[in-house]
């Protein structure tokens, strides 16, 4: 009995995500002393089985290469992960758009309960996750005979990359269910850091006033620091960015080297998103803004004064 | 066409949590309950499907405590044509949730059905998935845009996905779970509240519908998560920069 590992993929290239899930996927196999698999459904996707072979710690990489895995529609990607898990103790998958899509389903059709989003392993059976938008952490324990997980991969550190020699296996693929199809993608296209998986974060609240100063007082900031750029959700109501720049309970969940809060006040759903930061920087005029209660540093000044001044400094 | 939408009773958003003492969980006594903030937004979008006059019947459901009648009346206030209460004391987790959905499902022989994306308590984001699993249905969830073309069977759904937005065309019955910029869900005007306590509301239990309900993860305990520890005011930018090239060591 072993592990299994969902790789995160857009057919081309392993995202970081992965990295994240076999670094918990670990910490499950360190009392079990058993083998973790990864497994690649896509199309064309031989790229991303040899990265995954690659990965530390990862004894085989399954390949299941079918036009209907191509955009990772939850029905056939969990239809297919669903015939292979009777062998597994555990699934896992990293708990982003995909992750959360995919494996409920999975869960459903094995007759188990999901555990979502853990940020900690306590032993095989036992995990940590945050509930009420963080405010509160539970320790779950299951008792199924499979435990399906999504990995929230911010409380994991990532394994490294190269270090794996994992055999790859084709595998066949199933049936394609025909019940979804994809009429559309549009992604943001930035030269940017992927904002789940930057080192830096500069990100702008309402206090930015609009979409044009968020991007003339902001970008010459992240381009200095190589940083990701974010927004609060107040700052994606108001228009000022659309929403996958969003951090927060209800946006993506970052914990990067330097979160720079720039002109956010700090409401308890944004803090929920980024409050696991190594290290917290806050810009407000205002001096009781809540966000200054969980900064390491925080100044207290005029954004449009001071991020200027930041970027002609450093 | 009928739309099921499923309502969860969970504290109000605006309570800032507490965990009880004894780290078995969060303290709910004397707390205001309210709609899960995302089931709003399905009921809102369940309700826009038939005032364009494509579904014929909104029906709620809830799964839960006695109580789980009120966030039924609220669905009815803003207008939902019956509710049905799946009622039981037991803690009820998402597959025990989406097995009860599933029987109602069947019963019902609704379209559509719309969920929200998680409930703000477990922040579990299963139950649209699970049920859509359980009952073969296709699924597209964290839904932005919902366009249904009854004649052709179809639904096409726009998604928010991590680096943007995706559009998925379902052959009905679907499943739909809501994110927040569907919709702006309307508010319930006092007539109406008023009215919703004339519409039909049917209770059953877990066991009439032959569902075993039974937790399958036990909650250990719950605790606060760690407190960060209080920082410092900088009074520049250039103290700021010397702190995080020397003392925090995150820029060169």
């Amino acid at each position: 009995m072993s592990i299994l590992v969902i790789a995160e993929h857009d057919n081309f290239s392993l995202k970081a995500a992965t990295l994240n899930t076999v670094a918990a996927a670990a910490k499950i196999n360190a009392s079990l002393a058993s083998e973790i698999h990864v497994l690649v459904a896509g199309v064309a996707c031989g790229a991303v089985a040899s990265q995954a072979a690659a990965v530390a710690g990862v004894t085989k990489v399954l390949v299941a290469d079918a036009a209907h895995y191509a955009d990772q529609t939850a029905e056939n990607l969990a239809a297919l992960i669903h015939a292979h898990a009777p062998g597994y103790t555990h699934v896992l998958a990293p708990a982003t758009s995909n992750g959360k899509n995919t494996l409920p389903r999975v869960a459903a059709l094995l007759d188990v309960a999901q555990i979502s989003d853990i940020i900690s392993v306590l032993d095989a059976d036992t995990f940590v996750r945050p509930i009420y938008a963080g405010n509160a952490l539970a320790t779950v324990k299951s008792a199924d005979s499979v435990k399906v997980i999504t990995v929230r991969t911010t409380g994991f550190d990532p394994v490294p990359a190269t270090g794996g020699q994992a055999a790859i296996e084709a595998m066949s693929a199933g049936p394609d269910l025909g019940q979804s199809k994809l009429l559309a993608r549009e992604l943001s296209k930035s030269a940017r850091p992927e904002l789940a998986a930057a080192k830096i974060i500069v990100s702008g609240g309402r206090g930015m006033g609009s979409g044009e100063n968020y991007h003339t007082v902001l970008e010459p900031l992240a381009d200095k620091l190589g940083a990701a750029m974010g927004a609060s959700r107040a700052a994606v109501d108001a228009g000022f960015v659309p929403n996958d720049y969003q951090v927060g309970q209800t946006g993506k969940i970052v914990a990067p080297q330097l979160y720079i809060a720039i002109g956010i006040s700090g409401a308890i759903q944004h803090l929920a998103g980024m409050k696991e930061s190594k290290v917290i920087v806050a810009i407000n005029k205002d001096p009781d803004a809540p966000i200054f209660q969980v900064a390491d540093y925080g100044l207290v000044a005029d954004l449009f004064q001071a991020v200027p001044e930041l970027v002609a400094a450093l | 066409m009928k739309i099921l939408v499923p309502v969860k009773r969970v504290i109000d958003y605006n309570i800032k949590v507490r965990v009880k003492a004894d780290n078995t969980g969060v303290d709910l006594a004397n707390v205001k309950m309210a709609m899960n903030p995302f089931d709003e937004i399905a009921v809102e979008e369940a309700l826009r499907i038939k005032e364009a006059g494509i579904a014929t019947e909104v029906v709620a459901v809830s799964c839960g405590v006695t109580a789980c009648q009120e966030t039924l009346r609220t669905a009815m206030a803003l207008g939902a044509d019956r509710g049905i209460l799946v009622e039981t004391d037991v803690e009820l987790q998402p597959l025990a949730v989406a097995k009860l959905l599933k029987t109602i499902a069947t019963n019902e022989a609704p379209k559509l059905i719309i969920l929200g994306k998680q409930a703000i308590d477990d922040d579990a984001n299963q139950t649209g998935q699970m049920l859509a699993a359980l009952l073969g249905w296709p699924q597209a969830t964290f839904a932005s845009k919902v366009v249904v073309d009854a004649a052709a069977g179809k639904v096409a759904v726009t998604r928010e996905v991590d680096g943007g937005l995706e559009t998925l065309e379902l052959t009905l019955p679907a499943i739909v779970t809501t994110d927040l910029r569907l919709n702006e869900p309307r508010y319930a005007t006092l007539p109406n509240i008023m009215k919703a306590k004339k519409k039909p509301l049917d209770v059953v239990k877990p066991e009439t519908l032959g569902v075993d309900v039974t937790p399958r993860l036990t909650t250990l305990k719950v605790n606060e998560p760690a407190p960060r520890a209080a920082g410092i005011k900088v009074a520049d930018v250039a103290e700021l920069i010397h702190k995080l090239k020397t003392e925090a060591k995150v820029i060169s």
